[in-house]
């Protein structure tokens, strides 16, 4: 019996009290926190009017349109697959939600135009985005397509929607008339409560509530799991496919919601609204800890990525850095991002490795 | 032989006690029938014992009765009703619980998280964890285990993660529990505890259905054992009424001592020496422990060990493919600085990886492309590579270890399992190896393949290739090595010679270190 040797690592660990190592592992573990701190700190003292109350308010609304977006592929990316849809969804949405308003739905076999209630257009709008996210999760687990291939092709058919829509013309004025009953849709992207914009409770609202489901539900649970393992998940009992759909539909409900809130703010619907927004959403979820693989990862993570990405942003626009260099600068922070994943969890080895080297 | 009469008693016992049959039970899957026409009874509150060779379809009927694959002809009775599993999830509804053999756990998620995975319990739609936590800690101690519920599975070894995967099939009710291979990766004390909760589940009229490759282990625990082969049912017998050699005699169909022979040899020099070989394991502990030995020219090498007790890595960082291990390897006096896979092959050490289909072959690739993978650069002409050479360095070896392949540009999924894995080993060969690290090569290969495959290991070393032999299977270690080193744990618990070794002392030596309940467990901890 080789009992000696037992108990040893635990006793060692407690005598060495706070180490070089520890502090490494800490800095390495909040990096995503540590580096919104500093992104603030550097902004804040290179320009007076970054901490500005109305300057934060208009980056929280930035934020918040990524951060709902990220919410929604969090859930994607904790099963192991990937939304390349969802900026894509959030033209489509926008210009369904515009056209809704503006041209009503033709019946020109019964001669008639119905105007919904704005309310109406909102509900609607959020069950074909859900939809869409459906139909992704449908392809990937009943044709047994990579996420990857499926959701690319959602990307160019629900851009191609949104073109179609209005022949690539945008609708403008999205106030509605008085006379339809539906007005009041510019309220979702220009209304306060409290004071604070409706889309930053959205974010918040959301973050909670997914943080609730990802940590307490059993849903939650198999999404983990899934990500994991997914054989094992499906020995277990979970089942695989339902969940993948539910997962993929959740990021399209956000990405509508997205959509909506993009054309609210704007009183106007685009088809080219949400280009490439599924890249920034990707590029949070990343920078927010959880792994591309898969079963590892956090909603928390991901709001805080969201507001690294947003608040580089704004700052680097402040600044009057061309938006050439912004890209470039994006870019090289969320590879550094991934890198330092990488290094993290090579140094838990080398750390295991040393400890023992102290035991002998 | 004693008592080699088929004896009818067991198809006739008093049919109350039967919960579940598997009546007539064909299963074809393209290529090939992994069972034909098979009946099996359980028995209510006994331990039904399972047995056969890799590939006679004991696994594939598991997977029937729990629902994970469809029987193509046949029923299932339970409790003299049809039923169609469709789902594991159906199976689990009827009350059929699973330990399976690759333990089927999420490493991302904690203990408790993996024993209620798909079944947690809830209050108002909120996951009770306190109360499942409490649920989780009663199972562990029931199976006299001190693992905290709320560690990440990942951390914790082998055999703790087995008995995880044990927990969470108690935390069912179940009236029948399939276990296939429940104690590959556990220790002598653990299997003891293992044994006192099946007589507890047998009290309580549970039906056990158990699987194992271990002879003694399930005479000493089955009521009823049921033995299969190439897909067919060859007997059915009560556990008191039977032995060991009858049991392999069954399985084989033949006698098992004059299937591999070790022809005597006379080593060369020292080829190979390794010292202090180290590997850290993520969460504490080590996978390799300061590891040395020496290998001699025309040596055959067995390692033994549990599941999970280093061989596989030993051989990995012998190739090169952890790059976290440290220690020093001499070959031929001289020292082995290299430290990369492609650079550990022109030394001379190659590997043929336990896990044939994942690490060994590229399944899109020919035969012919996947035995030349390895050394390619060798049949570099200016540019391009040279087909001529190509070509006959394949046949060369086709014939030389008598692959059966109808021509090398067959895609290699049309080989057996056998024939594929002489093209790993060809890949290996073709390198010009000096030191040919063999995980687990007769694994999942029919018995005919399997002295194939040794008579290889037989002419290799004869010509003074150095030959490491990792195996989990005792008869095959002593069979064919010179010396075996046994290991436990990430060390080397015991060194014996052909002579000298039995089955015994191998088995004593790899269950060195795996105390009583505690064993290991503070490496895990210790994170």
């Amino acid at each position: 019996m080789q009992q000696e040797n037992n108990t040893t690592p635990v006793q060692m660990k407690k005598k060495r009290g706070i180490t070089k190592t520890d502090v490494q592992q800490f800095l390495l573990r909040g990096r995503a926190f540590i580096a919104l701190i500093l992104v603030t700190v550097v902004f804040t003292s290179l320009s007076p009017q970054f901490m500005t109350t109305e300057n934060i308010v208009i980056m929280s609304k930035h934020v918040a349109i990524n951060a709902l977006l990220a919410i929604g592929m969090t859930f994607v990316i904790l099963t192991g697959g990937i939304d390349l849809s969802v900026g894509s969804i959030v033209g489509m949405i926008a210009m369904i939600a515009g056209g809704l308003i503006n041209e009503g739905i033709n019946l020109p076999q019964l001669g008639i135009i119905i105007y919904p209630h704005t309310w109406m257009i909102i509900v609607l709008s959020l069950a074909l985005g859900t939809l869409m996210g459906a139909i992704s999760g449908y392809i990937i687990t009943r044709f047994n397509v990579a996420p990857f291939i499926a959701t690319l092709g959602m990307l160019y058919v629900a851009r191609g929607i949104a073109g179609l829509r209005n022949n690539g013309y945008t609708f403008p004025n999205l106030i509605g008339r008085p006379e339809y009953g539906n007005t009041g849709f510019e309220i979702l992207g220009a209304g306060n409560f409290l004071g604070v914009n409706y889309s930053i409770w959205l974010m918040v609202i959301l973050t909670v509530v997914a943080y609730i489901v990802t940590t307490r539900l059993p849903f939650g649970r198999h999404v983990y799991a899934i990500g994991g393992n997914e054989r094992a998940a499906e020995l277990s009992g979970v089942r695989v496919a339902r969940t993948k759909i539910i997962v993929y539909s959740i990021s399209g409900f956000c990405s509508a919601l997205v959509g909506l809130i993009v054309a609210s703010q704007l009183v106007a619907a685009h088809p080219m609204t949400g280009d490439s927004y599924e890249l920034t959403a990707i590029a949070a979820v990343v920078l927010g800890g959880t792994s591309l693989a898969g079963g590892r990862g956090s909603m928390g993570g991901t709001l805080i990525g969201a507001f690294v990405i947003g608040v580089l942003g704004d700052g680097l626009v402040m600044m009057g850095v061309s938006s050439f260099w912004q890209k470039v600068i994006k870019g090289a922070v969320i590879v550094l991002a991934v890198i330092i994943d990488q290094v993290q969890a090579r140094m838990q080895e080398r750390i295991a490795l040393q400890e023992q080297q102290e035991m002998k | 032989m004693p008592n080699p009469t088929p004896v009818p008693s067991a198809e006739t016992t008093v049919a109350e006690n039967i919960i579940l049959t598997a009546e007539n039970v064909t299963k074809v899957f393209p290529g090939t029938v992994a069972l034909e026409d098979v009946s099996f009874h359980i028995r209510k509150g006994k331990v039904n014992v399972l047995i056969g060779e890799n590939g006679a379809g004991k696994s594939t009927l598991m997977k029937i009765l729990a629902g994970v694959e469809q029987p193509t002809h046949g029923k299932i009775l339970l409790d003299g009703r049809e039923i169609h599993l469709h789902s594991p999830l159906d199976a689990t509804r009827l009350g059929i619980g699973i330990i399976y053999q690759e333990l089927n756990l999420c490493a991302n998620l904690s203990v408790v998280d993996n024993i209620f995975l798909a079944r947690e319990t809830t209050q108002n739609g909120l996951i009770a964890h306190k109360s499942q936590k409490e649920r989780a800690r009663k199972l562990v101690k029931r199976l006299e285990q001190n693992i905290d519920p709320d560690e990440l599975l990942g951390n914790l070894r082998l055999g703790e993660q087995q008995i995880v995967e044990i927990a969470k099939a108690l935390a069912q009710d179940v009236r029948i529990l399939i276990m296939d291979e429940p104690t590959s990766a556990l220790s002598a004390a653990e299997v003891e505890v293992l044994f006192r909760v099946i007589r507890e589940l047998k009290s309580h009229g549970v039906a056990i259905i158990y699987i194992s490759h271990k002879l003694e282990e399930l005479l000493q625990i089955g009521d009823y054992i049921t033995i299969l082969r190439d897909g067919r049912k060859v007997a059915e017998e009560e556990a008191k009424n039977v032995n060991v050699p009858w049991l392999i005699e069954k399985m084989v169909g033949r006698n098992p001592a004059n299937l591999f022979t070790r022809k005597e040899r006379q080593l060369g020099d020292v080829l190979l020496k390794v010292e202090n070989m180290t590997l850290p394991r993520t969460g504490g502990g080590y996978l390799l422990d300061h590891v040395s030995f020496e290998l001699r020219e025309g040596e055959i090498l067995g390692f033994y060990g549990l599941m999970g007790a280093g061989r596989s890595d030993l051989v990995d960082c012998l190739a090169g493919a952890r790059p976290l291990a440290t220690g020093s390897i001499q070959l031929n006096g001289k020292p082995v600085t290299v430290t990369t896979i492609s650079e550990r092959i022109e030394s001379g050490f190659v590997l043929v990886p336990e896990d044939r289909q994942r690490y060994g072959l590229v399944q899109t690739l020919s035969v012919m492309d996947n035995m030349l993978l390895a050394s390619l650069k060798r049949y570099i002409k200016g540019f391009f590579l040279a087909r001529r050479e190509e070509k006959s360095a394949t046949d060369q070896q086709i014939k030389e270890l008598s692959v059966r392949v109808a021509n090398p540009q067959q895609p290699i999924t049309a080989l057996s399992g056998g024939n594929q894995q002489k093209v790993v080993v060809a890949k290996g060969l073709l390198t010009h190896p000096k030191v040919l690290l063999l995980d687990e090569p007769t694994r999942g290969i029919d018995v005919g393949a399997k002295s194939e495959i040794f008579e290889i290991m037989n002419r290799l070393a004869a010509q003074k290739y150095g030959v490491i032999f990792v195996s989990s299977e005792l008869k095959e270690v002593l069979a064919m090595s010179d010396r075996i080193l046994v290991m436990s744990k990430g060390a080397i618990t015991g060194e014996f010679s052909h002579q000298e070794a039995t089955e015994e002392k191998l088995v004593a030596a790899s269950a060195v270190g795996h105390g009583p309940s505690n064993g290991g467990n503070h490496y895990a901890a210790g994170k």
